[in-house]
């Protein structure tokens, strides 16, 4: 059960990323109506594949064009960044077997597709940066009643047994406590955090005060099961995700889907509450770091030095 | 210490590997007196089952001696020196499936339950020597092996049977036992099984005590039904002869009452066609199992009969008789066996000579000698009917 809320895009208003979106649309429409005419003035002869690629080109164009003008995102302008990289190939084969006719033209055709590149890079870059609010949900259910529960998991300083992000919690007041935690790419980020909600057995609810490297904020909270089955949990994180839609593509890439994580997370927490500890095999001897395992140790007992490794 | 290692495809080797260590608190580390080669092993072997890892220790069937325990195992549950058969499932006994006993089901002893959760739609428990999917928890074809959760899963044998009378309690005469236990055996029913390898000889002797009139064995390796027939049980040749229609037979037209698929997702066809089929759907991967029992078993099951299913099926198979199955009543029942549930009242059984699991132990060989016995098993050579492993 999760749910992924990505905020309206403040790209919609953007004048650079309007702009490369209209470039779009009006290189677009005459590669497509007339790839023939098109492709005279970039200087390279007629033939069936350059009228071909001309219009697959266009239809590309449109493409972004309707995603920049459309619902904005930086993906589209990274797509851009693509298609002019497939461009410049385009023009770099047309200058190698060119025969002559209209080499100027393709010359000047080259030039401007790399400013247009550099525009484009320009703007992917500056408006990846802008962080993506992201709001994650997950639940599981434990057999223990909800005090239990609650007062396991008020205990902050034991979060990093479960959350595999976590490196460190540290109280530091009645209601405030230092957060350590590893972001994708082997960074580190450090925030400080102050309870905004405590509600014995029933909720506790957190957000990282000014100045925190991410802006978080988050709510875990305990209702009864049916049937007395124990406890329900119900977790909800949000937070501004560096790097933005890239930096949440780039860190699936990397197996740090956000979702998964945070599924496991409460799986862990579970196995904490019911058994004790976090389970542990010779395959993903480092129990919380699992996921971060694959390929995994080969399911044998693992040498002294991995034993080591895997415990510390 | 010596383990048997799964290569690659086809592919098994014994190789030096380090000594297991405790890994949780409940841990144990159990001397391994008694090994066994399991059906289900030969999934892996050929390269059915996905995650396996070049190294990984086989085996899922195995007993001996406590060497060490974890700081977390309570006084007076397991001991050093207790002689235990371990489960092949996993269970930490606490969590809502253990306590429904569903121990195969165990929702905190898989640590790679995202895994199996993307494949099965909810997590199943960790079983030893079984893939990655499972867990990947270091298997019992070696000399020593880590337990876990060893105080609530070991079952410790105080009497003085023998390893060869209790060795499968680990697996595969629970196994055959709660297939004819999901039938809900009534008096004068005829229960068919499909596949006479040790876990099926295993449903046939269970249906036996659980008070079938008569049993009905299928298979197409002679041996096999001849051990069968030792039983009294009745035989069927899907090679000789039509299924159904034989089955139509020996039932007075009615379908056995219960019908038991003991075979799983490697089956093979009496007719080359539908299984040149499937194989090949198989080997392009658009499906993954082999369902040539289960469909039959539906098909020929009487209108309101019980299909139990215990043969292990990994993914996706391809057409499934619903129609048979929907509009002619009937109940299918299955699951990964449950062993903690059965061990201790099975355990009874054999101590009163009700059930003699030895019956079907054709081979005994040296842990060393694994290679040879997967051989002798998978191709059915010298009459291969179940493998014991002595380290």
């Amino acid at each position: 059960m999760k749910t992924d809320t990505p905020s309206t895009s403040p790209l919609q208003h953007d004048r650079l990323v309007r702009g490369l979106g209209w470039a779009s649309a009006l290189l677009g429409v005459p590669q497509v109506v007339a790839p023939v005419g098109f492709a005279r003035a970039l200087g390279v002869d007629d033939t069936f594949r350059h009228r071909s690629a001309t219009t697959a080109v266009g239809v590309r164009e449109l493409a972004a064009a309707t995603g920049l003008l459309g619902r904005p995102r930086p993906a589209w302008l990274w797509g851009r960044v693509g298609g002019d990289l497939m461009d410049l190939t385009m023009l770099a084969r047309a200058l190698k077997n060119h025969d002559g006719r209209g080499l100027g033209r393709t010359v000047a055709a080259t030039a401007a597709v790399t400013a247009i590149t550099a525009t484009d890079v320009y703007a992917a870059v500056t408006r990846t940066h802008r962080s993506t609010p992201m709001e994650l949900t997950a639940a599981t259910t434990v057999t223990a009643p909800p005090d239990e529960v609650y007062a396991l998991w008020s205990d902050l300083e034991r979060l990093p047994d479960f959350m595999a992000h976590l490196d460190e919690v540290r109280v530091t007041g009645a209601r405030t406590s230092h957060w350590r935690a590893n972001a994708p790419f082997g960074k580190a980020v450090e925030w400080d955090a102050e309870t905004t909600q405590d509600v014995p057995g029933r909720l506790i609810a957190w957000r990282s005060v000014d100045g925190a490297d991410i802006d978080n904020s988050g709510e875990v909270r305990f209702v009864p099961a049916p049937g007395g089955r124990g406890t329900e949990i119900r977790v909800t994180l949000r937070y501004d995700l560096p790097g933005g839609a890239l930096g949440k593509a780039a860190a699936r890439y990397f197996g740090e889907e956000p979702h998964q994580q945070l599924d496991d997370d409460l799986r862990r927490f579970k196995q904490i509450a019911e058994t004790g500890e976090v389970v542990r095999s010779e395959g993903a001897p480092g129990g919380k770091r699992a996921r971060g395992e694959f390929p995994q140790h080969p399911a044998r007992p693992l040498t002294e030095n991995e034993l080591k490794e895997a415990l510390a | 210490m010596k383990a048997n290692c799964w290569t690659g495809r086809n592919s098994v080797e014994v190789q030096d590997v380090p000594d297991p260590s405790i890994l949780n608190s409940r841990d144990a580390i159990v001397k391994i007196t008694s090994t066994a080669i399991c059906g289900s092993d030969l999934h892996l072997l050929d390269g059915y089952v996905p995650t396996m890892e070049k190294g990984d220790i086989m085996g899922h069937e195995f007993m001996g001696e406590i060497v060490e325990v974890g700081p977390g195992i309570s006084d007076g549950t397991l001991r050093v020196g207790d002689r235990v058969v371990v489960p092949f499932p996993i269970a930490c006994g606490a969590c809502a499936s253990c306590r429904a006993q569903l121990y195969s089901c165990c929702e905190n002893t898989n640590p790679n339950a995202g895994i199996s959760e993307k494949l099965f739609g909810h997590p199943t428990s960790g079983i030893y020597g079984y893939s990655h999917l499972t867990g990947g928890f270091a298997g019992g074809q070696a000399e020593y092996a880590r337990v876990a959760f060893a105080d609530v899963n070991a079952l410790k044998i105080e009497s003085d049977l023998s390893d060869e009378q209790v060795l499968f309690l680990s697996d595969i005469l629970p196994t055959g036992y709660m297939g004819a236990d999901m039938c809900d055996i009534q008096e004068g029913d005829v229960v068919a099984v499909w596949g006479a390898g040790p876990v099926g000889q295993f449903a046939m002797d269970s249906a036996r005590v659980l008070g079938a009139e008569k049993v009905i064995a299928i298979d197409k390796e002679t041996y096999r039904l001849d051990m069968a027939a030792a039983q009294g049980y009745t035989t069927v040749n899907f090679e000789d002869v039509d299924v159904r229609s034989a089955l139509l037979e020996l039932t007075g037209g009615r379908g056995p009452d219960k019908c038991i698929d003991a075979v799983g997702l490697e089956a093979t066809h009496g007719a080359s066609h539908v299984h040149l089929y499937d194989r090949a759907k198989q080997a392009v991967r658009s499906e993954t199992d082999r369902p040539h029992v289960l469909r039959q078993a539906i098909v020929s099951c009487r209108s309101g009969g019980t299909v139990s299913v215990i043969g292990v099926y990994g993914g996706l198979i391809d057409k499934f008789p619903a129609g048979a199955w929907m509009n002619r009543s009937l109940t299918l029942r299955t699951g990964q066996c449950h062993v903690q549930r059965y061990m201790q009242p099975l355990l009874g059984l054999i101590e009163q000579g009700t059930i003699d699991p030895t019956r079907i132990i054709t081979h005994r060989l040296p842990l060393t000698e694994a290679p040879t016995g997967y051989d002798l098993f998978k191709n059915k050579k010298d009459h291969c009917e179940k493998v014991v492993l002595t380290p």
